[in-house]
């Protein structure tokens, strides 16, 4: 189905997310929308999918222009949306999820619709036990619910929104085949990024957004550069990081264990100096964020020690390792990070240092202008935290961080944000390190972890399977040590 | 002791237990509309006023037209009208369910008061009694369930309806869905408000026939507050019953089988006669504590059949409001 948008307005209080997009997708194609955070992409992708009503504009469909008044009309005239955080509901099983919203007689036949989706899901190579309750599904099998559930409802423009984030390597390259069969039988897809390699990867053509506007087309393949130009305006050079003397120990454990179920038996001993950066690997839930939080003090360990700059701290409160200037940020930003419904100013206000018992606001919206200025976060001194974007909300949470870190900890530092905004953590993070604090991080992007880390610690099913020089070591080895399995028994397996 | 074995004795009587199920009736349809109503997402806490302004519209009605069964309709309406004003503050007027139902319950609380006060100890109106032919005769089971009248039939009816709706059709499914994730079902092309005051309204009705069950055949006629409390057991059974119909109507006949046990208790012991009527609730709370005890559940994820059956876990999106842009 060919699809039109016309001068498509959108605005949400005073932020035009959407300021006359004209966009066409052709019959059959891999449509990537590409752009960073905040560009506009999710908000056109709801209006095209009946989620949200533009305020002005016109949608044609194969010639025909049609009215999207909610997302029952959307559904209706064949056009599906996989959102960002699939739409499923947790407690639910599989097929109850699969059957809900579609039309029918009152009396809801399971078994049939099961048959159906064991249909579908053959098809597509997918596999799920239609009585398990979602919750205990992966974020890909989520999405994989989600496909087979729009196509059965009769979707012919397929629009994905962001569906890499979350799932892995595998289930990525499974939903890439999948996209292309669908594209190939004659489906539309739209697929909205803020991934130059995937959009480059995947589609035969891309729309770039910037600001609500789209900032320009090309068919692909296309040379890289020219769409980082699109959505910067300028190339962006990747510098080498300088090297740093190693310092002191910052961060010592000295054989801890944890109680069962949470890190294997092994008992894990690790010793971070200053200036030092530690990466961790692994599959989501292997026991990387059980071990950040024994490092950071909010978990004790059940034996061994943990020693912050050469200080004893085993089974202390929490605040001694904030004292000690220990700091965690975790994955979620805005569920542990940052408190939903606090401005700027209160947020820097809660961690600053001033005890006094009244609050000097003008003093507080003073230094949170300054701050807002120095790291360059998109919002004012009122702004809610849950009110800023992904790449926003990170740099409020470097911008609370004391001055003399000893041990930083974090999950994902850039995790859902777009290069540039990426890029500027890292500088901020190597900064840090310069000034002598340790890091440590958890991320999934494997070049994030080679590029930035002196070791790299693999974990799988809650123990370190690998530790690697993060100089000495590539891709290829980590991604088997991720899966579980050595560079020497693959060897072992092959011959 | 001998004295708590005697009363516990008495429970397992054919005439005690016929008289639970009977007496179940008016906090059984309560009970399946305040469970509907949460499960749509709207928390309806006006139910302990609202049952009571509904009792008050039941039995007026019926005794001044004299006709028995038009004070059920009425009560519906009544209760009907009080869910649809906490719906509508919460979808178009973005309020807080809990304010303006627990506000609703006091309104409706003093209304039932100062309208009904020229009603006290006028003569009962009562639904008349009707044993089903041939299953009333069944031994046990005859006398316990079908030897009573239409409204406890009713209620029976009532429960099974409620769980066919949830469970067994595509609009039960639905509306578990706004009630767990509105914008979910939205993305899906429900209209998520609209249903919300469906079954917002629909629970009302139930709770409103309940309030006229309790008053035209539970205990008859009119007196100062004569439901009072029960609106709240409903809010805990609600719980108890994990928002499931079946294990919230057992909850309703346990609630009503401590009642009875208290109520067997005084004679046995008549120096507690004015303590022993409120068992039942401390008892509630215990019994909610256990279906949240977190260290319990925890211990039951091993036997998963045991679990869902104790388990409780409230609708997620319960209490908040759904706005699209």
């Amino acid at each position: 189905m060919s699809l039109e948008l016309r001068e498509i307005h959108k605005h949400f209080g005073p932020v035009r997310a959407n300021d006359g997009i004209t966009l066409t997708v052709e019959t059959g194609t891999l449509h990537g929308l590409l752009g960073e955070n905040g560009a506009g992409k999710s908000t056109l992708m709801k209006v095209l999918s009946g989620f949200h009503s533009a305020d002005s504009g016109e949608i044609v469909l194969d010639g025909k222009q049609i009215k999207l008044a909610s997302p029952h009309d959307a559904i209706a005239a064949g056009i599906g949306m996989l959102h960002q955080d699939p739409l499923v509901f947790l407690p639910f099983s599989v097929i109850d999820n699969f059957v809900l919203g579609s039309p029918g007689a009152w009396r809801l036949d399971r078994r049939a619709a099961e048959i159906e989706l064991n249909e579908l899901c053959e098809r597509y190579g997918f596999n799920f036990d239609a009585h398990t309750p979602v919750r205990l599904l992966t974020v890909g099998e989520r999405q994989q619910l989600e496909i087979v559930r729009l196509l059965w409802l009769g979707a012919r423009v397929l629009i994905l929104d962001e569906p890499t984030t979350g799932i892995s390597a595998d289930q990525r390259s499974k939903l890439f085949a999948t996209l292309k069969a669908l594209a190939a039988e004659g489906m539309s897809v739209i697929f909205v990024s803020h991934k130059l390699e995937e959009v480059a990867d995947l589609c035969q053509r891309v729309t770039v957004m910037t600001r609500g506007k789209v900032v320009g087309e090309a068919e692909l393949p296309t040379p890289p550069e020219r769409l980082v130009e699109m959505m910067f305006g300028q190339v962006i050079e990747i510098q080498d990081r300088s090297d740093v003397g190693l310092g002191v120990s910052h961060l010592e454990l000295d054989s801890i264990q944890t109680a069962s179920g949470l890190l294997s038996e092994e008992p894990i001993s690790l010793d971070v100096k200053s200036g030092e950066v530690i990466g961790i690997a692994g599959m989501e839930g292997s026991g990387q964020d059980t071990f950040l939080r024994l490092c950071c003090g909010m978990r004790a360990p059940m034996k061994g020690t943990v020693a912050i700059t050469g200080d004893d701290l085993t089974g202390k409160h929490y605040r001694e390792f904030l004292n000690a200037n220990v700091k965690y940020l975790p994955a979620g930003r805005l569920e542990e990070g940052l408190i939903e419904g606090l401005t700027i100013t209160e947020h820097f206000v809660l961690t600053g240092q001033d005890t006094s018992f009244i609050i000097d606001w003008g003093a507080a919206r003073k230094r949170a202008k300054e701050l807002i200025d120095d790291y360059g976060i998109k919002g004012t001194e009122n702004s809610t935290a849950e009110s800023l974007s992904g790449g926003n909300q990170q740099r409020l949470l470097l911008a609370m961080l004391s001055e003399d870190l000893k041990v930083l900890l974090m999950e994902h530092p850039t995790r859902g944000l777009d290069i540039e905004s990426a890029d500027w953590v890292w500088e901020q993070l190597l900064a840090r390190r310069q000034e002598g604090t340790a890091i440590v991080f958890a991320s999934a992007d494997l070049d994030e972890l080679l590029r930035y880390s002196d070791r790299i610690l693999v974990f799988f099913s809650g123990r370190i399977i690998g530790e690697l020089d993060a100089a000495a070591t590539n891709v290829d080895e980590i991604g088997l040590l991720i899966g579980g399995r050595s560079l020497g028994a693959e060897a072992a397996a092959s011959s | 002791m001998s004295g708590f074995f005697t009363a516990f004795l008495e429970m397992f009587d054919t005439a005690t237990i016929s008289s639970i199920v009977a007496g179940a009736s008016a906090l059984m349809f309560a009970t399946m509309g305040e469970t509907i109503s949460e499960k749509a997402g709207v928390i309806n806490l006006s139910v302990d006023g609202s049952m009571m302004l509904a009792a008050l519209a039941g039995f007026v009605i019926a005794f001044e037209t004299d006709v028995v069964w038009l004070g059920f309709p009425a009560a519906a309406a009544v209760g009907m009208a009080v869910a649809l004003l906490i719906a509508f503050s919460n979808i178009k007027l973005g309020l807080n369910q809990i304010a303006v139902g627990f506000v609703l319950f006091a309104l409706s609380t003093e209304l039932s008061r100062f309208l009904g006060n020229s009603y006290v100890g006028r003569p009962p109106v009562g639904v008349p009694a009707w044993d089903i032919p041939g299953l009333s005769s069944i031994p046990f089971f005859g006398p316990v369930l079908f030897d009573h009248n239409l409204v406890v039939y009713l209620s029976y009816l009532t429960v099974i309806a409620t769980y066919l709706l949830m469970y067994r059709t595509r609009k039960g499914l639905e509306m578990q869905g706004i009630g767990e994730r509105p914008e979910a079902a939205h993305a899906r092309g429900i209209p998520v408000n609209k249903l919300r005051y469906f079954y917002t309204a629909l629970g009302g009705a139930l709770i409103g026939i309940g309030g006229a069950a309790f008053s035209l055949d539970v205990k008859l006629g009119w007196s100062d507050r004569p439901t009072r409390n029960l609106g709240w057991i409903v809010l805990a059974i609600v719980i108890f019953g994990g928002w499931h119909p079946l294990r919230a109507a057992i909850g309703v006949l346990l609630f009503g089988a401590l009642q009875a046990f208290a109520i067997n208790l005084i004679p046995e012991f008549p120096s507690l006669s004015q303590v022993l009527p409120s068992i039942p609730f401390p008892a509630m709370i215990l019994a909610l504590v256990v279906v949240n005890w977190k260290a319990l559940l925890k211990w039951l994820d091993r036997y998963p059949f045991l679990r869902a059956i104790l388990r409780s876990d409230p609708p997620t999106a319960i209490g908040t409001a759904f706005e699209v842009d």
